[in-house]
């Protein structure tokens, strides 16, 4: 009896741990879907480079609207899938509301902090990318402006345009740097046509570099800075390939590594706070073969340096979601 | 007057409008390269096969239910509201008005200002096409679908302006305080020892719903208003020579019809999981509540029915895509479907039935 009980037992825990260690793995992405070029894209590559080296699947969703966050939340996580993650800052009301029903899952938010003890928070430090692409944007500058395109106007997105004027600034302190947001609601970040406007009037007032952190706008951004010969820098994934010739850089933000760590630590992934910065990668500026010619030694040595200094903690730059504030740029 | 049996009316046409849908549907999948049948059996269990999944199509279908009812009111009045949408997101803002000024002390009483403020402010937005239509002629159908586009611009403004917590990157409200928080129906069902809906949404504003419906039916053919309603929605100049304002009436009517239409709000706002005003918070119910009130026929138990059904689609169809590799857009497509031929194209069907009882009927009396 008691020798039945032990192996009932053990085949209930082996039961057990075979259901967790082949819980399948979610993510969830926002709005402007998961083939948006940028952010969401980026995030859906690093899902299917797990898929690729582990043969393993996940489950994925698109929503629709705001008002399905809570619901995709829930049904994944009742679905038994382990770890969710979800990619962009509006998930952080939702998740921080449902978090605590499923304290066996754990969740990953990415660009948004939620202080739940099974949820592990990814933020990028965006203004220190940045800083490396608007140095680059300023050597390449030959008109010493140079714009900087925003998608929608929140303090995440004037992190991006704080760190790229703030390296702007430092390489070439009479430059100008023009910044314009695209809007003010979720629609900003997939307007292409809007972004194409900004981007004509930036050049009218002397611009020969665009950096566009506007999702799937900069596409448009990209296109034009193209049609009208002057150089752009993509953002979040790598973008030099979309317009060979004129991207000078993308400031790649690795979406696509914080989803492939959680998928692959699986569902032990450290909860808490991560930071993901230049010091370890997390951000940076892109080099490919679309873009080797565009950049001199002397740029690539100058930002090296640059990058290795903020590594070390010699250069820091300001972070406009600290305080709410820019040295470099008025918004 | 119509050549059909009321209930072939009733029932046939909505059925057959389902079944060619249905067989739209079908070749949709087979072409995505799903099976049709798992893929009906996905939707099914999404809507229906748990508690939680009930759950979520009777919240759907509440706020399908109260946009169904606006747009049937006003039909019956022959006037076309289509700005169920518009309407929708106004009374949403209203909602969150009356929950984050005022410090309710119990969710019953913000539930009622809750009601009150969403009506008014649906009411409110409809009343200058309702104006201008009974004042001026201009058509109550262009007004209204422009009133929505303006209704989303003032929503986003008021949320990024006004209603967004300092330092949010979110466009949405604060969460309502926690004592305005209405009961949901697993909260009710847990006093009773079950846990019968999950951690579904779904919450007392579907008996809201309900009271809607009885109440819509009793003005619509139990009082001396809904008579004149109707007597104005047949004939607009029978109705005049029977001494009706037809300014009057034309207001009225409207006027109820946004009410009903911002009162959805009250679900899908304070009776969300998160409840907090966001953008786009209508989510389409505007636009879904036309489809409604036309396979629902314009009365109260149609479109009740109706609005589960078409909860049943949103729900189950939103379940097959996370669950699927079926893309969410395929999920659209046959939800828009269902609202082409059950809506659209009604008289598709209709005409062809009407006909072919025609010459049943013609051929039994030649016989006899």
């Amino acid at each position: 009896m008691t020798l039945m009980k032990t192996f009932l037992g053990a085949s209930a825990v082996l039961a057990l741990t075979a259901g967790g260690a082949f819980a399948e793995p979610a993510i969830i992405f926002d709005l402007g879907g998961k083939f948006d070029k940028s952010f969401n894209e980026s995030a859906f590559n690093g899902a299917q480079r797990w898929a690729e080296e582990t043969g393993g699947e996940y489950a994925d969703f698109e929503i629709q609207s705001d008002a399905q966050r809570e619901q995709a939340i829930r049904r994944f996580a009742e679905a038994g899938h382990n770890p969710i993650v979800m990619a962009g800052f509006s998930w952080g009301t939702p998740l921080a509301e449902a978090a605590g029903d499923y304290p066996d899952t754990t969740f990953v938010i990415i660009d948004m902090v939620v202080d739940a003890p099974n949820v592990r928070s990814v933020v990028f430090n965006e203004h220190e990318g940045s800083y490396l692409v608007g140095m680059l944007a300023a050597m390449a500058s030959e008109t010493d402006t140079v714009g900087f395109i925003g998608g929608m106007d929140i303090p995440l997105i004037r992190k991006f345009g704080c760190g790229y004027a703030q390296g702007v600034l430092a390489t070439n302190p009479d430059a100008t740097v023009i910044a314009n947001m695209t809007g003010t609601t979720p629609t900003a970040w997939n307007d292409p046509v809007k972004g194409s406007e900004l981007t004509i009037a930036q050049i009218t007032q002397g611009a020969d570099v665009v950096y566009a952190a506007a999702g799937g706008t900069g596409v448009g951004v990209l296109q034009t800075a193209a049609d009208e010969g002057i150089f752009s820098i993509g953002v979040d994934s790598n973008q030099n390939y979309l317009q060979p010739g004129s991207v000078l850089t993308s400031m790649v933000k690795r979406v696509d590594n914080a989803v492939h760590d959680a998928f692959t630590a699986g569902p032990e992934v450290e909860t808490g706070l991560v930071v993901m910065g230049v010091a370890n990668g997390g951000v940076g500026y892109a080099v490919d073969e679309f873009n080797e010619a565009l950049l001199s030694d002397e740029m690539r040595a100058a930002v090296e340096e640059a990058a290795a200094a903020i590594s070390d903690g010699s250069l820091m730059v300001h972070d406009y979601m600290s305080d709410e504030t820019c040295p470099a740029i008025e918004f | 007057m119509s050549g059909m049996p009321k209930w072939a009316d009733v029932v046939l046409v909505p059925l057959v409008s389902l079944l060619l849908a249905g067989i739209i549907s079908i070749l949709v999948f087979v072409a995505v390269g799903q099976n049709p049948w798992e893929a009906l059996q996905q939707m099914v269990e999404g809507a229906f096969g748990s508690s939680n999944n009930i759950g979520y199509t009777l919240f759907y279908a509440t706020n399908f239910t109260f946009t169904g009812l606006a747009v049937a009111v006003a039909f019956h009045g022959a006037l076309f509201n289509i700005g169920g949408e518009g309407q929708a997101l106004l009374g949403g803002l209203g909602v969150a008005v009356a929950c984050l000024v005022i410090p309710w002390p119990h969710w019953s009483l913000a539930l009622v200002a809750a009601v009150a403020m969403s009506a008014a402010f649906g009411a409110l937005w409809v009343s200058v096409p309702a104006y201008l239509q009974a004042r001026r002629g201009s058509h109550i159908v262009i007004t209204t679908i422009m009133f929505n586009g303006m209704a989303s611009g003032l929503l986003i403004y008021m949320l990024n302006n006004v209603l967004r917590p300092e330092g949010a990157m979110q466009v949405a409200s604060d969460v309502f305080p926690q004592a305005t928080h209405i009961p949901s129906l697993n909260d009710i069902a847990q006093a009773f020892g079950s846990n019968a809906f999950g951690t579904s949404p779904a919450n007392i504003t579907l008996f809201l719903a309900i009271a809607a419906c009885v109440g819509v039916w009793a003005l619509i053919w139990r009082t001396r208003l809904g008579y004149e309603i109707r007597a104005f929605g047949k004939s607009q100049p029978a109705a005049r020579y029977a001494g009706i304002d037809a300014t009057r009436i034309t207001m009225i009517a409207l006027l109820i019809s946004g009410g009903l239409a911002g009162m959805m709000a009250v679900n899908n706002t304070l009776g969300a999981n998160t409840p907090q005003l966001v953008d786009n918070a209508a989510g389409g119910a505007g636009f879904i509540g036309i489809a409604v009130a036309l396979m629902g026929r314009n009365h109260p138990v149609g479109i009740a029915l109706a609005a589960l059904l078409f909860g049943a689609l949103f729900q189950g169809g939103s379940e097959l895509a996370s669950d699927t590799n079926v893309p969410v857009q395929i999920v659209i497509v046959i939800q828009a479907l269902v609202v082409m031929f059950t809506g659209a194209l009604d008289n598709m069907v209709r005409k062809p039935l009407e006909g072919l009882f025609a010459q049943v009927r013609r051929g039994a009396r030649s016989e006899a």
